[in-house]
């Protein structure tokens, strides 16, 4: 695998790979220790470094071709730093699901690393790998699908330790599940009952217990309230941010719902096709957006303000998304792009700092892949 | 245009002010009850609205709280049994379309009273091309042949401003993205020049960009044929785009009324006002947001009196027994409100307190 992804780097990449401490690790034994090693509030545990994931499109039924490839994730870079939230954002078909999966090693990635405490975890294999992922666990985006409708709460939550006997002493079980229970506001009483007879908020409670059960470092929570009403979103965002202070977690938090990912989010990236467009704090994002496609995402966002709908402007794109089988040279964005030119065509951006904002302490001098950037404020009413 | 059996069941359309005295569409005090193994499931317990021509109507409501019922009571599309409508009214320019024969509510769905659903991929027929199921309108109500029914409906995809609409005419619903499905949804809604549509959340399995396209084509086709619009959405986001009016549904009832400014300025049930904090907002990062404590009532076992008294923080004994009605709402030296109510036993405690 190793030597097959070395080959296929892709030219393009982005250029801040940089300063990843890699641990000098020689035996899987010594893997495996790395990972107990204690990180700093604010320092990085989780370094992507030029990700890809190409899916093949093959042709021929015996004898298969590959004529393509959807390129769902396309050489991206981010770090997550301990106890922080980052949000990522993106429409559907961005490759921010493909993301979370490759960071749970789900999927194997074409090209890239992923770092996690230093060390590289996509060529990890045996019992690094499920090392490795006991600390970090993900929380999924449909609470009816994601539960098996024959357990019952006490086997879904405990079914972690199965897996990771070392987590819980096998008699101690029922008591840690019912703790579980009692942590994400279930009545521990419910140990016995199935899936169906909860509500919709009650079963993200249990995918979140099941997360919590390893004692994880990193969530990933891919649209975790999206199917929820509004009165038990909020409950629910506010059960993460409980647990994030509680337990010191660090949250990856995939959403198209830009106004939750904000609320909850120290830092936002913006995807597109497979790209990340823009990623900075959530002020510097939000309020400084400098990427076309960011403002242009922020202002189709309704703001539950009826007052505010004469004043703002809204930048509508048209069309849709390109297909990310064969996405436009150059600029990803270019085809929907107002301010596009002919050297979006060409050059693809890269994504820094842009050359204008360089060395000034303004919020938009943050990492945005856009050749005109521009400060544009489209949240606030004028 | 030959259209067939123009009988005088079917009221007077729009441009013959032959009525022209009450709302285009009104709906009083309905109730529909599912009977189920459990139990009786009392849906909808006694809803009153009422839309006009131009009018936007949202109505507001998490699941369960029979915002879909009420829409498909409208329409007639109601699975009967199991539901029954024990009483209530819905009067489509002045008649009750309860009363009518099967045959006669036939003609009006579709032609005058049309629907948009949110899951535009189930709606449409996969088999089927969309030129096909959108040329039906026209053939099934106006009796045209399939090839002008085929030009018909290329007409339409580009009124929704579907590129491209003669070339993509004969393809299935598949080759389509989500916003062009949901565009083509809105185009077999709007074939016949309805007076009425009903959109069920009809963007909420889109993406933003794309939903504001689509939001902002409905509100476009709506100004320009003066059509009654009902909005039925959770999102108090899109809700705060385009509705005139609005009514909150919670448990099967309207628990407040109010025109769209006014209900988001001063809201007058504790759980509008509950909705409203409990939204993350785009402009601003607040701290803790506030939640309403507990879950929608199971509609086996309505709560007794108020049915949003667990959940909610002003409760009193008198919350727990006594049901309280949809009043007019007033400003503190009793003005009146023009199309506020609420339901409430302390709405003057909620709106001015």
């Amino acid at each position: 695998m190793a030597e097959l992804t070395k080959a296929d780097e892709p030219t393009d990449a982005t250029p801040n790979v940089s300063d990843v401490e890699v641990a000098d690790v020689h035996s899987e034994e010594e893997a495996v220790a790395a990972l107990d090693a204690h990180v700093d509030r604010g320092e990085p545990i989780l370094q992507v470094r030029n990700l890809v994931k190409h899916f093949p499109l093959t042709q021929g039924i015996v004898v298969k071709r590959q004529i393509g490839a959807v390129k769902a994730v396309d050489g991206i870079s981010f770090d997550l730093y301990q106890g922080e939230t980052l949000g990522i954002v993106g429409e559907s078909g961005c490759g921010k699901s493909t993301v979370a999966k490759l960071l749970m090693n789900l999927e194997r990635a074409t090209a890239g690393e992923i770092f996690y405490k230093g060390q590289d975890i996509t060529r990890l294999s045996g019992r690094a790998l499920k090392a490795v992922r006991r600390n970090i666990q993900m929380i999924f985006q449909d609470p009816y699908t994601s539960l098996n409708p024959r357990m019952t709460v006490g086997d879904i939550i405990g079914e972690p330790f199965d897996i990771h006997p070392e987590a819980a002493p096998k008699g101690d079980r029922r008591r840690k599940v019912q703790e579980l229970l009692d942590v994400v506001g279930l009545n521990p009483e419910y140990i016995n009952r199935y899936p169906h007879q909860f509500s919709g908020g009650q079963r993200q409670r249990i995918g979140i217990a099941r997360g919590l059960a390893l004692n994880p470092e990193v969530i990933i929570c891919d649209e975790p309230v999206s199917a929820l009403d509004v009165s038990v979103q909020a409950q629910v965002i506010n059960l993460m941010e409980r647990l994030q202070n509680e337990f010191n977690l660090s949250y990856i938090f995939i959403a198209h719902d830009l106004s939750i990912v904000r609320h909850i989010s120290d830092r936002v990236g913006v995807m597109y096709l497979g790209k990340m467009a823009e990623i900075g704090t959530d002020e510097q994002i939000y309020d400084h957006p400098t990427h076309p496609y960011t403002q242009a995402l922020l202002s189709a966002v309704p703001v539950p303000d009826p007052d505010a709908r004469e004043h703002r402007e809204r930048i509508i794109l048209t069309g849709d998304v390109p297909s990310p089988a064969n996405p436009p040279s150059g600029c990803r964005f270019r085809t929907r792009c107002w301010k596009a030119q002919d050297r979006c065509a060409e050059e693809m951006p890269l994504l820094a700092v842009p050359e204008r904002f360089k060395g000034s302490d303004s919020p938009a001098a943050h990492e945005s892949a856009c050749h005109f950037a521009e400060e544009k404020d489209v949240v606030h009413a004028a | 245009m030959t259209i067939i059996d123009p009988t005088d069941a079917i009221p007077a359309p729009r441009s013959g002010d032959a009525e022209k005295t009450g709302p285009l569409l009104e709906v009083r005090d309905l109730h529909v009850e599912f009977q189920t193994r459990e139990g009786l499931v009392k849906a909808v317990n006694g809803v009153n609205y009422s839309v006009d021509s131009g009018e936007t109507l949202a109505v507001l409501g998490e699941s369960g709280s029979g915002k879909s019922v009420t829409a498909q009571a409208i329409m007639g599309i109601l699975d009967m049994p199991p539901a029954r409508i024990p009483q209530g009214e819905i009067l489509f320019h002045g008649r009750d379309m309860l009363k009518m024969s099967g045959e006669e509510r036939r003609k009006l769905r579709g032609a005058r009273i049309a629907m948009i659903f949110q899951d535009a991929l189930s709606s449409l027929n996969p088999v089927l091309s969309v030129g096909y199921q959108l040329g039906e309108m026209f053939r099934v109500h106006q009796g045209l042949s399939r090839k002008e029914a085929k030009v018909k409906a290329i007409e339409l995809m580009d009124r929704v401003k579907i590129p491209a609409a003669a070339a993509r005419v004969n393809d299935y619903p598949h080759q389509f993205s989500g916003g062009m499905r949901q565009r083509i949804m809105i185009a077999m809604a709007l074939a016949l020049e309805p007076d009425l549509i009903i959109a069920d959340e009809p963007t909420t399995a889109l993406d933003v960009t794309v939903q504001a396209q689509v939001m902002d084509l409905l509100a476009e086709l709506q100004r320009e044929y003066q059509m009654g619009l009902i909005l039925i959405t959770h999102d108090l986001g899109v809700v705060a785009d385009v509705a005139d009016k609005i009514a909150v549904m919670y448990a099967g009832r309207i628990v407040e009324t109010a025109p769209v400014h006014e209900l988001y300025k001063r809201p007058a049930h504790p759980y509008t006002r509950g909705l409203l904090d409990s939204i993350p907002r785009l402009d601003q990062k607040g701290q803790d947001l506030y939640a309403i404590k507990g879950l929608p009532p199971n509609l086996l076992k309505v709560p007794s009196g108020c049915a949003f008294n667990p959940r909610c923080e002003k409760a009193q004994d008198i919350c727990r027994t006594e049901l309280p009605p949809l009043v007019p709402v007033t400003e503190r030296d009793g003005t009146e409100l023009p199309g506020r109510a609420s339901a409430c036993h302390f709405w003057k405690e909620t709106i001015h307190g």
